[in-house]
């Protein structure tokens, strides 16, 4: 029979007290209790870290809303209160075309991304009457930089409840261990906002920047849309050198330029050359340097199908300068190293033209980004 | 711009009587683990000792879990710089970025050094704090 000893100061202290036994069953209890819900706890602990985030996502969301309608009422003077407008745009989306049958995909995506751009920039228009074409740009990509942020707040939040709902680990799981890099890009747009806002030259614009250092005092001629061409004399050959119309927010359409100047010369084009901003892998130093082929246009591919069509067509060599830098960067102001690498990459333009070409021969060198801050 | 938003919500009574019952029973644990090795008994000891601290260590790390905490969000506007360069004598001058500014934009004002009307905006660029630039891991 179990006899359990008397309760004293004694019983208390001694190894077989009343008190010890109390220990070793609730103990033995938390051991039951962590082998059956311990996945849950740890559910809950993933939950609490992403219900953190979140809270931290939407005060960008909404600080980013509340900086767009007061750049709206700053710079274009509205009659009425913007803030229903912003909202609407706010939840703007745009549905990829068909790719099930992928023939002719690219002429759809761009007619689709013309449709988009055209109704965006109306809609700013219309929302801030007094802007000019350059506030209106800088405007639209504040506006561009606040659906991102209130897109990420969204879909986070959208994985946050059914993992709370469902109470599944790997809803939860998922979502918690991408947020570290969700959090990196949602900061750096929420810390570029007001750069947008203010027409403030970003690392994204670090190709537009080559471009504009080259052409800067030769005659502009405007081709395309938002792009802008000068003919220039580089080491005894005639290079095309375009870039985005500067210094509103602005990245044009480079693909079509260059399809034109090819065009227009019968292929007689010896090599071009495209220079634009790339995201650097971790360790990588920002504004680094790299050299190498293709077409070196991001974004979504049509202006990069168009030069790889062309290119082909007159079997044109194309080249690509990266200058490396990472999400942060390339939305935020633009940093001193990225600056000057771009004297680097001027002198990697001549030496490529010296090796690959003749004298009297035609180049295409083309900078590409946003020229957002950026004149030419 | 710093904009601060309270973020947990009010632990409720229940959970915390939890933890502070756990923390007690944890503190029990290790006063019994000593007690038990000064009576020699040095397996029972060490099973109390390790049940408590471990014990011990997850109530303190809940107790801080349920506090209030205060969530800062800062936007950051980095100071730019804005050079102002001479065209015709290279004469340069350095200033904080004004609204309007842009690279390559021509300049109505006069040079300094050589009186004419050749002032452009050289360069746009904000500088990373040493500090900061040493966060920055590197293993090249």
């Amino acid at each position: 029979m179990l006899t359990l000893p008397t309760v004293g100061f004694d019983g208390l202290t001694g190894g077989d007290s009343l008190l010890s036994w109390i220990l070793q069953i609730v103990f033995l209890g938390i051991f039951v209790v962590f082998m059956f819900y311990g996945q849950r706890i740890q559910m809950y602990i993933m939950i609490r870290e992403v219900e953190g985030s979140l809270f931290k996502l939407r005060m960008m969301r909404d600080e980013g809303r509340k900086m767009a309608v007061a750049a709206i009422n700053e710079i274009g003077k509205p009659q009425a209160d913007p803030t229903t407008q912003v909202d609407r745009f706010l939840e703007y989306f745009a549905i990829t075309p068909v790719d099930l049958d992928p023939a002719g995909i690219i002429w759809r995506l761009e007619h689709l991304l013309d449709v988009q751009d055209a109704r965006l920039k109306n809609d700013v228009k219309l929302m801030a009457p007094q802007a000019d074409e350059t506030q209106i740009n800088n405007l639209e990509m504040t506006l561009e930089a606040a659906v991102i942020l209130n897109v990420i707040y969204k879909v986070i939040r959208h994985f946050y409840l059914l993992g709370k709902k469902t109470l599944s680990l790997y809803i939860i799981m998922q979502v918690q261990m991408i947020l570290p890099l969700i959090m990196k890009e949602a900061e750096a747009y929420a810390s570029a906002l007001k750069a947008f806002q203010l027409g403030q030259p970003i690392g994204d614009g670090a190709g537009a920047l080559v471009a504009g250092k080259l052409m800067h005092n030769y005659e502009k001629t405007k081709v395309e849309k938002d792009v802008v061409v000068a003919k220039v004399p580089i080491e005894g050959r005639t290079a095309y050198i375009l870039k985005a119309e500067g210094p509103g927010a602005n990245v044009g359409k480079p693909g079509e330029a260059i399809k034109q100047i090819m065009e227009q010369n019968e292929g007689k084009i010896s090599l071009a050359i495209v220079i634009d901003a790339a995201g650097k892998l971790e360790g990588e130093k920002t504004g680094e340097v790299a050299e190498g082929t293709g077409v070196a246009i991001g974004g979504p591919e049509v202006d990069k199908y168009k030069v790889e069509e062309t290119a082909l067509k007159y079997k044109v060599p194309v080249n690509a300068i990266a200058i490396k830098e990472d999400v942060g960067d390339a939305v935020s102001p633009m940093r001193k190293e990225i600056f000057e690498a771009v004297d680097n990459v001027i002198e990697r333009i001549k030496r490529l033209i010296r090796e690959r070409t003749k004298e009297g021969d035609f180049v295409i060198i083309a900078g590409i980004g946003n020229s957002i801050g950026i004149g030419q | 711009m710093e904009t601060t938003v309270p973020v947990a919500k009010r632990a409720s009574p229940f959970l915390l009587a939890i933890i502070m019952i756990t923390l007690v029973l944890s503190l029990m644990s290790i006063y019994q683990g000593i007690d038990a090795y000064t009576q020699d008994k040095p397996e029972s000891g060490s099973l109390f000792l390790t049940m408590g601290v471990t014990t011990l260590a997850i109530s303190t790390y809940l107790l801080f879990q349920t506090k209030k905490r205060v969530l800062k969000l800062t936007m950051e506007i980095p100071p730019l710089t804005t050079t102002l360069e001479c065209e015709k004598c290279g004469f340069k001058n350095v200033r904080d970025f004004q609204r309007g500014d842009y690279v390559f934009k021509q300049l109505e004002e006069q040079c300094p050094k050589c009186n004419e009307k050749a002032m452009s905006i050289g360069s746009i660029f904000r500088e990373i704090k040493e500090k900061e630039k040493a966060k920055e891991p590197r293993y090249s």
